[in-house]
């Protein structure tokens, strides 16, 4: 066991500094009103920064010097920019574990999985749009002998975008990555929840990017995200949060005819199909671990595997593996590299997650395992730890249709194919679905039939650049994390061109 | 006996409320759904959010000191997974993202839930649908 010291201990892999102003025009700025806010590590709920309370003002100081720098920023080649994007890529590779330390100490998840994921995924994400950009190419249609439609791509402008709490830095990059890999100037808000991890790695990177592409205004969604999302000046707006803040940017967008990419989340199924346990085997250890992932990110996560539905004719052995493997999971330090499960981001998360914990057994679902907070003792006392709980009941009841956010899972059964389809579609969202089958044909057919973007196939929770990820139904508009998502921060130029001296005999 | 309602506001909602009041004036609640901060209640100045067919209306409630009644929406097809239950707004300290009003205070309203009496769901259709 590795035990990381905790930022602000002598030894520490990173430090933070007692207060962050805004980052805008490739520099440290107060916030326009002098006001800051606290902001507390959920690891222990005390307070290690404090953080610039931004208003409308800072972010038109935020668009000005967004739109200074668009012009030349949209000009420059291809190939500078993924040159930009891989020297960022290549410094947070140099900086893996502070960044790693800064993320786990601002967000309350497990350094274990920083180290693993949150951060060499950004680092990916950067090199993928590097690439990318470099294999992008218009395109040309011959319509007919002298009349040529050319097709160009060019960048935005000035592009708004409002990042979750929950993967700080990997969120942010799965936004930056392509906007700036299109050519687009950005102005960044971070979650009021996690606005800190960001703004460190805009001190390690901020060298590498002309001043002015990337800004970050920190502050409420009210006070500054509001009048981020409803500026005229942005050319488009991205957003990952929930349904209502989702559709009140799509209003505020509509207000200046501006499109939006919409990340919104989901209650996603993940079903495991009988053939799964005919030998317990290394596949079956696998699906097993498949089912725990609701405990990843302590189940801060738009995907978390949160409806498991386990077919009726290995229901209870798999379910009783199921709920021993989750007590396996180790609840401990975020910064001790054997925990696998940390706090959670804040407390009125805490707090959401514990009502939902009552109105499930107010329904009479049944708790297998867990259902309380967890006091860790010492410093972790004052810090937000649930348990990782296992709810068995059925798809009607709310810790059924409803993402709690938390390391919750609800678990039912179903008779056959048909059954786990219908089950796995009566939800109001689409993002994410697991299926385990040993049976190809099963597998392929339930992927298809689930009405979602992301259907894992015997496995869960991977997130690699190059494979689109984006919801059907109420989860949301737009595919990120692939190629793709280049064109939502693109306008399409079509040149028509005509190459024929003659008049067309009209007039 | 109060009026038989699917909302109600804790007393420290209540005082909340008053204060959001005083410094923006009538309000509305929209129950959001999804993700991070998804299940929670968003306080908005009223008219801020634009309610329409796909919305419905939950509850006028009556505040002491807010002459106007905060009205309390959710979309129809998340109410259509919500109907059998009983909503108590709540506050907790927080940091709760979004657009809602209070969350610069430091606090974050909360959803409590629990099942309808069999009486209220006779009164106000709490069956399943």
């Amino acid at each position: 066991m590795t035990r990381f010291a905790a930022p602000g201990q002598p030894g520490a892999t990173m430090q933070y500094p007692s207060r962050y102003d805004h980052w805008i025009g490739g520099e440290f700025v107060p916030s326009a009103l002098g006001r800051y806010f606290e902001n507390p590590t959920p690891v222990t709920g005390e307070t290690f920064c404090e953080v610039a309370r931004g208003t409308a003002e800072d972010v038109e100081r935020a668009l000005d010097a967004a739109h200074s720098a668009a012009p030349a920023w949209g000009r420059t080649s291809a190939a500078e920019r993924a040159a930009v994007l891989n020297k960022i890529a290549n410094r947070m590779a140099e900086n893996l574990e502070a960044l790693a330390v800064a993320e786990t100490w601002e967000n309350g998840k497990p350094v274990r999985e920083t180290l693993a994921a949150d951060i060499p995924l950004a680092i990916d994400h950067f090199r993928y749009f590097a690439g990318v950009i470099r294999a992008q190419e218009g395109s040309l249609a011959e319509l007919d002998d002298d009349t040529v439609a050319y097709r160009f791509h060019e960048p935005l402008g000035v592009v708004a975008q409002i990042i979750p709490w929950n993967f700080p830095i990997l969120m942010a990059t799965w936004k930056l990555a392509p906007a700036l890999a299109a050519g687009n100037a950005v102005v960044l808000k971070p979650a009021e929840q996690t606005p800190a991890s960001i703004l460190y790695l805009m001190s390690l990177i901020g060298d590498i990017l002309p001043p002015g592409v990337v800004n970050i205004v920190n502050g409420f969604g009210v006070e500054a995200g509001k009048p981020l999302a409803s500026s005229p000046r942005v050319a488009k707006v991205a957003f990952t949060g929930e349904t209502t803040t989702g559709r009140l940017i799509m209003q505020y967008a509509s207000e200046n005819i501006k499109p939006v990419t919409l990340e919104l989340g989901g209650k996603s199924p993940n079903i495991f199909f009988d053939d799964v346990s005919l030998s317990h085997d290394e596949f079956y250890d696998k699906a097993l671990e498949g089912f725990t992932m609701f405990a990843l990110n302590q189940g801060e996560v738009c995907t978390c595997p949160s409806r498991a539905l386990i077919q009726q004719g290995h229901y209870r052995q798999f379910l009783t593996d199921a709920v021993a493997r989750t007590g396996k999971v180790a609840q401990g330090h975020p910064l001790d590299t054997t925990t696998m499960i940390g706090a959670q981001a804040s407390n009125d998360q805490l707090e959401k997650i514990l009502s939902y914990i009552d109105i499930g057994q107010a329904e009479g679902a049944k708790v297998l395992t867990g259902g309380h907070r967890a006091d860790r003792g010492g410093e972790l006392s004052g810090g937000y730890y649930v348990e990782p709980t296992i709810f068995e009941g059925n798809n009607s009841m709310r810790i059924f249709q409803e993402e709690i956010f938390g390391p919750v899972v609800s678990v039912t059964s179903f008779a056959d194919f048909d059954d786990a389809i219908k089950i796995a579609n009566d939800t109001l969202y689409g993002l994410g679905a697991g299926v385990w089958s040993r049976n190809i044909n099963t597998a392929y057919r339930a992927g298809r039939a689930i009405q979602a973007g992301r259907v894992w196939t015997n496995s869960y929770h991977l997130y690699p650049a190059h494979a689109a990820f984006g919801g059907y139904k109420g989860s949301g508009i737009g595919r990120e994390t692939h190629k793709m998502m280049l064109e939502h921060y693109q306008q399409t130029k079509n040149l028509l061109v005509s190459y024929s001296p003659t008049a067309m005999g009209f007039f | 006996m109060p009026e038989m309602s699917r909302v109600c506001l804790t007393p420290a909602a209540a005082e909340l409320v008053r204060k959001m009041y005083a410094a923006h004036g009538p309000l509305m609640f929209h129950q959001s759904g999804g993700c991070c901060d998804g299940s929670s209640p968003m306080c908005y100045m009223q008219g801020e959010f634009r309610t329409g067919a796909s919305d419905v209306l939950l509850a006028a409630l009556r505040v002491e000191g807010v002459p106007e009644p905060v009205t309390f929406w959710m979309s129809a097809a998340q109410f259509g997974r919500w109907r059998h239950t009983h909503l108590t707004v709540d506050v907790v300290s927080g940091r709760g993202s979004g657009f809602s009003l209070e969350a610069p205070e430091g606090l974050r309203f909360l959803i409590r839930s629990r099942l309808l009496t069999a009486e209220e769901s006779a009164a106000l259709g709490g069956g399943p649908g």
